[in-house]
């Protein structure tokens, strides 16, 4: 874990992103009746290349809708935005994350969106206590780490 | 026209994460940081996002089918069980160290950080570990039924 990199508050920006995402969640609803989670999207569109129980069967949108993840910033980039991005350096931490988010995910059934965004917004009691469970755990690590480890 | 739409779709998701600032480790780790410079942000794109949900969820759910498929599949599991705690709680300490959930690591993947590009494909490893472990039992508690 590096220090803190000081970030401004921004909440009309962040209010206008989540309007976007929301969005989002309501086009794959009304489109393909299904819940955006990126964790299962991503499985779904797993299960295309290798046997993955569990994973959604249809996985032409779902390619698709992660394609549409990856042009943004380029897209946002090209029109002349910029896209501001402090990512951890520690790559044996990162390593580590990526590991436990996966399975966490995998194993949860959902993550932000799907759990957060999406069953927040279907007001199921599974999700919220999901939520509530990763929100604790992420305060309580970062805690951890930056306040009793002191940025290891 | 399900291509089409699924791309738009994961692009006004894309933008929306970029936006919003949720794209950025940094301030995802921030947000987490009570103790410290914390950046309230991120509790604006959650409402901002959930409120936009549940509004326009109602309003599509009128239609009896969604417009490109046969019928809304909706998660109808209600059981707060082990693997839904046991996930949910390794998935908080995987964000607290490396501030990227799924969505962002995705959209942050063509900005080529090191540190991204370590974590998707860990990421991916660990989807399918865990959906092995769901799938074997691993969790469920001794002697229950299943």
């Amino acid at each position: 874990m590096e220090m803190d990199t000081q970030t401004a508050f921004t909440p009309w920006a962040s209010l206008g992103g989540g309007v976007l995402i929301g969005l989002s969640a309501v086009m794959v609803m009304g489109i393909f009746g299904r819940i955006a989670g990126i964790a299962g999207i991503t499985m779904g569109a797993l299960g295309g290349i290798m046997p993955l129980r569990g994973a959604g069967s249809d996985r032409d949108w779902r390619w698709a809708f992660l394609l549409g993840l990856l042009a943004a910033p380029v897209i946002l980039i090209a029109a002349g935005g910029t896209v501001t991005q402090t990512v951890p350096q520690n790559l044996f931490a990162m390593a580590i994350a990526g590991l436990m988010v996966g399975t966490g995910t995998a194993l949860g059934s959902g993550c932000t969106s799907g759990h957060g965004v999406c069953g927040l917004a279907r007001l199921s009691g599974r999700s919220l206590v999901a939520v509530a469970t990763f929100m604790t755990a992420g305060f309580v690590t970062v805690f951890l780490l930056r306040h009793v480890l002191g940025g290891v | 026209m399900r291509i089409l739409w699924g791309f738009l779709s994961g692009l006004v998701f894309g933008l929306g994460l970029v936006i919003s600032g949720m794209a950025d480790p940094a301030k995802v780790l921030n947000f987490l940081d009570l103790a410290g410079s914390w950046d309230p942000s991120l509790a604006f794109v959650m409402g901002g996002a959930t409120v936009t949900a549940f509004i326009g969820y109602r309003l599509v759910w009128k239609r009896s089918t969604p417009v490109l498929d046969q019928a809304f599949d909706i998660p109808k599991s209600r059981s707060i069980d082990r693997p839904l705690l046991t996930g949910a709680a390794l998935f908080g300490i995987g964000w607290g160290i490396g501030g990227f959930c799924p969505g962002p690591a995705w959209t942050a993947l063509p900005l080529l950080a090191p540190g991204t590009l370590i974590f998707l494909p860990a990421m991916l490893v660990g989807l399918w570990g865990g959906a092995q472990i769901k799938a074997l039992g691993l969790l469920d508690a001794k002697g229950a039924a299943t």
